[in-house]
């Protein structure tokens, strides 16, 4: 069980003047339950990236495999790929229209073609999971908080019980502690449902604190992918395409430099932490 | 997709035609119009070609981009000349088959009226590729100036226009954003019946008009903190002064509109019906 | 009369909240009794978590908003005097947060010249102000382009340009970075710093990106409509709980030295870069 991308190619208004490779011959598979993430700046194509994975956008060459089939096979359903693949776009809030929150949860199901009380079950169930507060279900979404608003958003992608859940920059315009409870959410709704996440991001912070692997993107191909402490030992080629390591993974290479024996493989500020305590340990004993 | 609508487009180069008064543009291409209308002869016909051709060639703006701009009016191209065709009762018999009938008159007024058309949109956008659109709404505000006097807002809709020139862009992309997220959550927007389907564009417009007031609001707010207050004491960046070659320009097209008329009118060339 | 570029005294704004039908309920204070000081020449930093009235603040410097109550001069100017209006705009220019909402040109020079021809600016010298305001955020060579083919951070660039020709003394930022990538992140607070140091113009930036006001004289820390912190980075980034308390964060390598402090390792409080923090473990060991 997993979804795959093979040899997947994407062009940009192909035969005019803005021609442009938005994807060059991607191949990847993400198993069932993993955590992932996405980086890359912006141009790298990885926004198209994830509109192929279920299928928004159609590629130019190469296969799109979910669950041991093709989404491009004749006959294939994509509006039920949709709700398995649930994607939440970049301000995802800007979609918001019902007049309350519950019915615009809703939408999603309703489209599924469940009945009324399936449908506002499942609403239920999301904002729940997202951890929206019960007493404003019946508010109008626009009235709500920017970070509220975004909980509501997730919640209408989630209602439709999607298998993967693929959020672009979640936490795009909100305050650090809005950052962070809209991620601790996701990365709890990752444990409770054991459902695939994917997480578009650029922040190196934000994805070295939750994810398991780390896909890096650039100019339409897969430069890196592995493990963040992988991924970011190629901290200097990851800044010749524009993007960085976590300042903590340089601070650890500085003091390595300084003689310090400490492994560079920390990416968040626990194991930075620990690693650095261990090496005060050693030297004094 | 919504990219591919060349009409009312920008293609910027540096051409001749590129570097002339907005307001030459925009009256020399009202004056082109015009003189596809006052005639209706095959010599007016390949002085118009002709003339529109030079245009073409020294704006650099390349054919295919005109050709394109075409075809959103293929159906009505279509539609004129069939009904042209078969409508039009004049002159001899060509052909005649079941209820069909095509005289000379037809063939003639359909065959003139499809280049017509053509012409109208191919110089109408060889007028919009060839000038920013804010440059079109300087020239249309300066154009216009004289009626300010019968309290006519003509800065304020000059504004109001190249701010929308501005924007439609913007509300396109926005658009396919919010119809693809919609679709993420399972929305159809491809199949039932007509109200049905009315129906489906509801998850669309509302975010649409939010956003779009979101932005009106903002962008007012940052027109005014740079200071703008409505077209009293406000100076330009690009003025609008008749340089030599705006005068030759308007002294070309003049000419022209005179060789179509007296050819067009007084000439008496015919190449079969034509 | 005040000398300072800002001075704020018992600030308050109030607006109406009103129902559904759209009757006045009750008032809300988004500014409740702010004093603030912000010296000619200097570089102020405001934070605060997404409605705690920073941006209304923010918008009270430009008389956008005018005060319910208190007086604010802008350059010694009362922004409740309609007199001074303009003057007031013209002195303290504003950049906004999404760089799509602000730019009203179609090229880039053309925008850049709105400012100073809503002055009534002459011709020559606008083209002299658009010239040197580019070149000033490093934009002159897309001068001719439409701003729909610029990244995010050019288009704040140019949208700094545009205030920047108008000649202010103070330009107010706000949250001009919240919509960028790292990359677009960078270039924007590049151009601020330039402007800074070649201009001499005061800045005041609004964000909550804590990395972007290390280098601020003042940071100021907003929360419920009060100003709850104030001090230079060091001091309000050595109180890690406190600012916490107000959705805020530290940049990642003070929270790294915050966790060694607790671990034991005696560090001195609010380190705020790479450097500072390997020094200080190297003068531990």
């Amino acid at each position: 069980m997993s979804i795959a991308l093979e040899h997947v190619s994407y062009i940009y208004s192909p035969g005019t003047a803005y021609e442009k490779h938005a994807l060059k011959d991607v191949s990847l598979e993400i198993p069932q339950g993993q955590f992932a993430g996405i980086i890359g700046h912006t141009g790298s194509g990885k926004s198209t990236l994830i509109q192929h994975l279920n299928g928004l956008v159609r590629a130019a060459s190469g296969k799109v495999i979910y669950e041991g089939q093709n989404i491009y096979d004749e006959g294939y359903n994509m509006r039920a790929l949709r709700s398995q693949v649930g994607l939440v776009f970049q301000y995802p809030e800007y979609q918001l229209f019902e007049v309350d929150v519950i019915s615009d949860v809703c939408f999603g199901p309703k489209n599924q073609g469940l009945s009324q009380e399936e449908c506002e079950q499942n609403a239920r169930e999301a904002l729940e999971l997202v951890g929206f507060p019960e007493k404003y279900y019946k508010q109008s979404p626009f009235e709500l908080s920017g970070g509220q608003k975004r909980r509501v958003a997730i919640a209408g992608v989630l209602a439709m019980k999607p298998k993967v859940l693929i959020l672009d920059e979640p936490t795009a315009g909100l305050d650090p502690k809005g950052r962070d409870e809209i991620l601790d959410q996701v990365e709890k709704l990752h444990k409770e449902t054991g459902m695939t996440v994917i997480l578009v991001s650029h922040s190196m912070e934000d994805i070295a604190r939750y994810v398991e692997r780390i896909i890096v993107m650039n100019r339409g191909e897969i430069m890196l992918d592995g493990a963040p402490g992988e991924v970011f030992r190629h901290y200097k080629e990851l800044e010749k395409v524009g993007l960085a390591a976590p300042q903590v993974t340089y601070v650890m290479h500085d003091l390595k430099e300084r003689g310090f024996n400490v492994s560079t493989n920390a990416t968040t500020i626990e194991e930075a932490a620990d690693e650095i305590v261990r090496s005060f340990s050693e030297s004094r004993s | 997709m919504i990219r591919d609508i060349t009409i009312g487009q920008y293609y910027p180069a540096e051409s001749r035609i590129h570097r002339l008064d907005p307001r030459v543009k925009i009256v020399c291409t009202l004056l082109f119009l015009v003189s596809l209308f006052i005639q209706n002869s095959l010599l007016g016909y390949v002085i118009a070609t002709l003339f529109l051709g030079n245009v073409i060639r020294l704006s650099k703006v390349p054919l295919k981009y005109i050709v394109k701009g075409l075809k959103p009016i293929v159906i009505l191209l279509l539609f004129t000349v069939v009904m042209n065709l078969f409508l039009t009762r004049s002159g001899e018999v060509l052909a005649h088959f079941w209820i069909f009938t095509i005289t000379e008159g037809g063939l003639r007024t359909s065959v003139f009226m499809a280049v017509r058309l053509m012409y109208l949109v191919a110089g109408s956008s060889i007028m919009t590729f060839t000038t920013s659109p804010n440059a079109l709404t300087d020239g249309m505000e300066k154009l216009l100036h004289p009626l300010n006097k019968l309290n006519v807002p003509v800065h304020e809709v000059a504004m109001m226009m190249s701010i929308a020139l501005r924007f439609i862009p913007i509300l396109l992309e926005e658009t396919d954003k919010i119809m693809k997220a919609q679709q993420a959550r399972g929305a159809d927007f491809e199949t039932g019946n007509v109200m049905q389907r009315a129906k489906a564009m509801v998850p669309i417009l509302v975010p649409l008009f939010v956003s779009a007031f979101r932005r009106a609001n903002d962008l007012a707010m940052a027109m005014e903190s740079r200071c703008y207050h409505g077209g009293e004491g406000r100076t330009k960046m690009k003025p609008l002064r008749y340089k030599s070659r705006d005068r030759i320009a308007y002294f070309l097209t003049l000419i022209y509109i005179v060789a179509i008329f007296v050819v067009g009118r007084y000439v008496p060339f015919k190449l079969w019906i034509f | 009369m005040p000398t300072e570029m800002i001075h704020a005294e018992k600030l308050i704004y109030e607006y109406d909240k009103r129902d559904e039908e759209g009757n006045v309920i009750g008032s809300e204070r988004a500014i409740d009794g702010v004093d603030i000081d912000v010296p000619q020449g200097s570089f102020v930093a405001i934070l605060g978590h997404n409605g705690s009235g920073k941006s209304t603040l923010a918008k009270h410097m430009n008389a956008i908003l005018v005060p319910t109550s208190g007086t604010m001069w802008v350059d010694g100017r009362d922004t409740k005097d309609p007199g001074e209006l303009w003057n007031v705009r013209q002195t303290a220019g504003m950049v906004f947060q999404n760089p799509d909402n602000q730019i009203i040109g179609t090229v880039v020079e053309e925008d850049v010249g709105f400012g100073p021809e809503n002055l009534g600016v002459p011709t020559d010298e606008i083209w002299k102000r658009v010239e040197e305001s580019l070149k000033a955020v490093g934009m002159i060579d897309r001068r001719k382009d439409s701003p729909n083919k610029l990244s995010g951070g050019q288009k704040q660039r140019v949208a700094i340009a545009g205030v920047l020709a108008m000649e202010p003394k103070c330009v107010v930022l706000d949250e001009p970075t919240a919509m960028l990538d790292p990359n677009g992140r960078k270039e924007v607070i590049r151009a601020v710093e330039e402007l800074r140091k070649k201009k001499k113009v005061t800045v005041i930036l609004i964000t909550h990106y804590m990395e972007e006001v290390i280098d601020a004289d003042q940071v100021f820390v907003m929360d419920g409509g009060h100003i709850v912190m104030h001090g230079t980075p060091r001091e309000i980034f050595s109180r890690v709980d406190e600012l916490k308390s107000y959705r805020m964060d530290v940049p990642q390598v003070t929270m790294l030295a915050e966790e060694l402090r607790n671990r034991g390792l005696d560090l001195p409080r609010g380190i705020l870069r790479r450097d500072e923090l390997v020094e200080a473990l190297c003068r531990l060991r």
